[in-house]
């Protein structure tokens, strides 16, 4: 059963791992304009991009 | 005059941020596209200073970034305004903001609730499935004690949906849903914590977190359900912020609509809405009043007569002296109509609603039965009595129940999109259901909105000189008559537009006149119903092209089928007579009334409402407004103004009709896939319950029970997908 202290922490933060990405999407703004998103992938921006 | 003014005002919205950049919100009208969002925000970015543009397409909501003075703000709302959209101050304060918040907020608390359920599973199914002599009693003690560590603060973060709105309705004196989800929760975990310290067998964390979960899954599916919906009054006002041109005397200037004084002379551009009731001063047009009275042919003005706000100028610059201050218009008597209609709704009770008024008494009686009976009858212990007792209260909650609604609402809402049919709030679909009558409009409703060709047969070459001269015109007859011709244009010479009568031009070395009777010079051809458009040339015989708005194509057959299904129509239009009757006739629609004002169509609905009817209004112009708002539910075409659309319960796309039925259809199947699920819920807590009464209900079998129950709810709702 020893093995479990090892594994508990690690369980624990891999979820806490996506607890936190999670989080930080949706700071960023990222669920703010569902539909947006959906049709930004039509836009063609890569040119601007490969200036900046 | 195509270009709008520089506008004005912005740079007292601009706000620094924490970088010393300057930061502008900006309410846009009018985008629906890719190409739109691309238009705007790259247009924006050529601005050498500007560090970010970025449009939301859900709020219509522009956030501009940018490094210099505050007055660039203006040149960047007169950019976009340049592009054709309808620019707006963003007011912070508006419904939207505190609805993109709570978006976060489920969203957080759903994250952290889906975060706690998967780790307490993790040792639950270890617990559930090894016993204690293998696992040891130190190590279960372990297990129970992380469980509690991650449960605990994820039901009081993730829990506050619950205990706020639980909080709120107690405090008030009312019950809801959410007491007893919040006294479940609470008394999951004080129980789970005292079971930890009698060293006993079960926890019910894993539950609790499963239940809020399911729950939060429900709320957050509902809620976007919902939140397109907002009020159309306000909506209206914001079109009236716009911008008026006055003359004073050779300068002009630009005021805000609502700024405008009686006295006050307004240029009005062709093309342009005329901001405010005035009368004419100056200048020759038609006028386009499709908007105030429904009437679908243009109607030719001159100084001297009174023009309403909210119609548009279509062919000349007309000079106006305005009458009445923006807040007495007929526009701003809308407003306040509509306002009136959208109070005025009573407060539509939810069938889910209603079910949890009747639920939350049950479940807490029979939690209590089951203390009372197991502590004072039976003679359990008191600690294992309320261990049976909440188990109850956590079996018998709402998972399914939650779920029932919001997930065949997300569902039905998305097949429709996908057919061009935009649901806008939640309980659109019950209450569409529900409808037994039905009011149309006539114009741009069952009918396309605009003239059409009839006599397209005629001979191909007086057609193509015809169109050829129209394309040179903006009046909508003449635009029809384009859009009628297929071919190739011819060159003409010497074109001249003679404003609301015809054009004239050279052809091949002879004169050549289309437009109206009296331009054309026709005095013996017969009078007709249509709108005519005449062509003359020398030496040849005048024709007549006649226009007419139709009917959508399959009108007729929707309205059969309504009727068949004993749904009553109505036909309200504020056009002249013999067009209505006429429509009403190849419809066949018995009741139909004609040249009606806004007020007396929202009086005819009123009528409708006191006989206890449900009343769907399908319509598209400003007339309708108030009435769009006041029905039960109300439809408008995509083709409607933007003020009607947002009054509209239901948007739908195309030229056709049949979207009202197909979404009537899909509410009526999804009102029946709805009971279906609580009756699923109730088979459910039948068999749940018993069960948990007896005492025999573990941490495992809740666990299952729930997710079971929810799952099939789920199932059930996606036949709305294979049905229709």
């Amino acid at each position: 059963m020893n093995i479990l202290l090892y594994l508990i922490p690690i369980a624990l933060s891999l979820g806490l791992i996506g607890l936190g990405a999670f989080i930080w999407s949706i700071k960023s703004n990222q669920y703010d304009d569902l539909d947006g998103a959906a049709r930004r992938i039509l836009l063609d921006d890569d040119e601007k991009d490969s200036e900046t | 005059m195509n270009k709008p003014l520089q506008a004005d005002g912005y740079e007292g919205l601009v706000t620094a941020n924490d970088n010393g950049e300057q930061e502008l919100s900006l309410l846009i009208g009018g985008v629906h596209c890719a190409g739109c969002i691309q238009k705007i925000e790259s247009s924006l970015k050529e601005q050498p200073d500007v560090q970010e543009a970025r449009l939301n397409f859900s709020t219509g909501k522009l956030r501009i970034v940018w490094n210099g003075e505050l007055s660039r703000a203006n040149d960047f709302a007169s950019k976009v305004e340049t592009l054709g959209y309808q620019v707006s101050p963003y007011n912070p304060d508006t419904e939207k903001n505190t609805a993109e918040h709570e978006n976060r907020f489920l969203l957080m608390c759903l994250g952290v609730a889906g975060f706690a359920m998967g780790n307490i599973m993790l040792f639950s199914v270890g617990l559930w499935s090894t016993s204690t002599e293998v696992m040891g009693l130190a190590t279960r003690e372990l297990m129970h004690w992380i469980s509690a560590l991650i449960a605990v603060p994820a039901i009081a973060f993730s829990g506050r949906p619950f205990f706020l709105s639980a909080y709120n309705a107690l405090k008030n004196g009312h019950t809801n849903m959410d007491v007893p989800i919040s006294l479940a929760l609470i008394l999951a975990c004080v129980m789970s914590f005292s079971e930890i310290m009698r060293q006993g067998e079960h926890v019910y964390f894993d539950s609790a977190v499963m239940l809020m979960f399911f729950l939060l899954i429900g709320r957050y599916l509902d809620f976007r359900a919902r939140r397109n919906a907002r009020s159309a009054a306000t909506d209206l006002l914001q079109t009236l912020s716009g911008f008026a041109v006055v003359k004073d005397g050779e300068t002009t200037r630009r005021v805000l609509i609502r700024d405008l004084q009686a006295g006050m002379n307004v240029f009005v551009a062709s093309g342009e809405k005329i901001p405010v009731d005035g009368t004419i001063l100056q200048g020759e047009s038609a006028i386009d009043a499709a908007l105030i009275t429904g009437e679908t042919l243009p109607q030719n003005v001159e100084p001297g007569q009174h023009v309403y706000g909210g119609t548009i100028n279509l062919s000349a610059p007309l000079v106006i002296s305005v009458d009445k201050a923006a807040e007495d218009s007929i526009l701003a008597d809308i407003v306040r109509l509509m306002e009136k209609a959208e109070q005025g709704q009573a407060k539509y009770v939810r069938l889910a609603d209603k079910a949890a008024r009747l639920y939350t008494p049950v479940v807490h009686g029979l939690a209590a039965l089951a203390f009372i009976l197991w502590w004072g009858v039976w003679g359990a212990v008191w600690q294992d009595a309320l261990l049976i007792s909440i188990t109850v209260l956590i079996i018998t909650c709402p998972c399914a129940l939650g779920l029932a609604v919001p997930v065949v609402q997300i569902l039905a809402s998305g097949l429709l999109t996908r057919k061009g049919i935009l649901i806008k709030s939640g309980d659109t679909l019950e209450r569409l259901a529900s409808i037994d009558a039905i009011i149309f409009d006539k114009t741009g409703t069952l009918t396309l909105g605009k003239p059409a060709l009839i006599n397209k047969n005629d001979r191909q070459e007086d057609l193509q000189l015809a169109a050829s001269l129209a394309s040179h015109s903006r009046h909508p007859l003449s635009q029809a008559l384009v859009e009628a011709y297929t071919g190739n244009l011819l060159t003409l010479e010497k074109v001249e537009e003679i404003s609301g009568k015809g054009v004239q031009a050279v052809y091949n070395g002879t004169r050549v006149k289309l437009g109206s009777r009296d331009f054309c010079g026709i005095v013996d051809a017969p009078a007709s119903n249509a709108s005519e458009i005449w062509l003359v040339r020398q030496n040849q015989k005048s024709v007549a092209f006649y226009l007419e708005d139709q009917l959508r194509a399959d009108a007729k057959e929707v309205l059969a089928r309504f009727q068949a299904r004993h749904i009553e129509t109505y036909l309200l239009s504020g056009d002249r007579r013999d067009v209505v009757e006429a429509t009403a006739r190849d419809l066949s629609i018995a009741q139909a009334q004609f040249a009606l004002t806004p007020v007396q169509k929202y009086e005819e609905l009123e009528k409708l409402k006191k006989q206890g009817k449900k009343v769907l209004m399908v319509g598209d112009g400003l007339n309708d407004a108030p009435v769009l708002s006041g029905a039960d539910i109300s439809m408008a075409p995509g083709t409607a103004i933007d003020m009607a659309q947002n009054a509209a319960d239901v948007v739908f796309m195309g030229e056709k009709l049949a979207p009202v039925y197909t979404a009537w259809k899909v509410a009526k199947f999804s009102q029946s896939l709805v009971k279906e699920n609580f009756a699923l819920a109730i088979l459910y807590n039948m068999i749940a319950v018993p069960l948990a009464f007896a005492g025999v209900v573990t941490p495992m079998i809740a666990a299952l029970a729930m997710s079971g129950s929810s799952l099939l709810v789920i199932a059930n709702s996606f036949r709305l997908k294979l049905r229709v």
